[in-house]
């Protein structure tokens, strides 16, 4: 039938298409998650943890 | 306050993944950092809350969201740059034709309506599942799937509609395509 070809056409081209989408928007997001963890939240979490333990000193 | 090491590990492991929400969220990096160090600093001082054995990226995530929603919106709507610092956050140089595609693709990303593009990285960059995403977003399921199917749906026109601009339409054709692209 005509209209289910036409059809199947169109939800194949779709597919390729989210596919497509797919990709890149991963290829987009990725490119930032490999830069890694830049030094500054390192340093604040290093920070952080050390009064943390300070703070523990004090109580004991 | 006290941090476990193997805490602080995951919570510098969930890091990148923060800042690539962020950038998607504010569209900028810088303040997509200040977005991330808030978020981390919000965390520490509510650690006691986590729930060991919970998803501790989903928790970041949503505080990170949360955060954005309160301060950030509003600002965001002042200031848009959809493309200048975005860009810049890209370190890589990919071969110059992938590279255009990068650019029109975060184009297009940035036409979505904030709610779509947010509900597609989450599920569609970030891994996370439509429940983790709808727990994320405060929503139902439901509405998780159906915003991501229709930005899925308007990504897939802006492309094509931009790839139909790359063979150079007639200025008939063009406005058509615009005129379809407002009704």
């Amino acid at each position: 039938m005509d209209v289910t070809t036409a059809g199947e056409k169109e939800a194949s081209l779709g597919r390729e298409i989210q596919t497509k989408i797919g990709q890149q928007l991963r290829a987009v997001y990725d490119d930032v998650v490999n830069q890694g963890v830049p030094d500054r939240f390192a340093e604040l979490l290093k920070q952080l943890e050390q009064s943390g333990a300070k703070g523990r000193a004090h109580e004991s | 306050m006290s941090l476990d090491p193997s805490v602080r590990d995951t919570i510098l492991g969930a890091v990148p993944s923060l800042r690539a929400f962020a950038i998607s969220l504010s569209g900028n990096v810088d303040r997509a950092d200040d977005l991330v160090q808030e978020t981390l600093l919000r965390a520490l001082a509510n650690i006691d809350s986590f729930q060991p054995g919970t998803n501790m990226s989903a928790w970041l995530f949503t505080i990170l969201r949360n955060l954005f929603r309160s301060e950030y919106r509003k600002r965001r709507r002042e200031v848009e740059d959809t493309d200048g610092s975005y860009a810049e956050s890209m370190k890589s140089q990919p071969e110059q034709n992938s590279r255009v595609e990068f650019q029109e693709f975060r184009e297009a990303l940035s036409k979505l309506p904030p709610d779509q593009r947010e509900a597609l990285i989450l599920v569609g960059a970030s891994g996370f599942s439509y429940e983790e995403a709808a727990d994320i977003c405060e929503c139902a399921v439901g509405t998780i799937k159906s915003r991501v199917n229709r930005a899925r749906t308007r990504l897939a026109q802006l492309l094509s509609i931009e790839s139909m601009n790359d063979f150079g339409p007639d200025q008939s054709v063009r406005a058509v395509l615009v005129g379809s692209d407002s009704v």
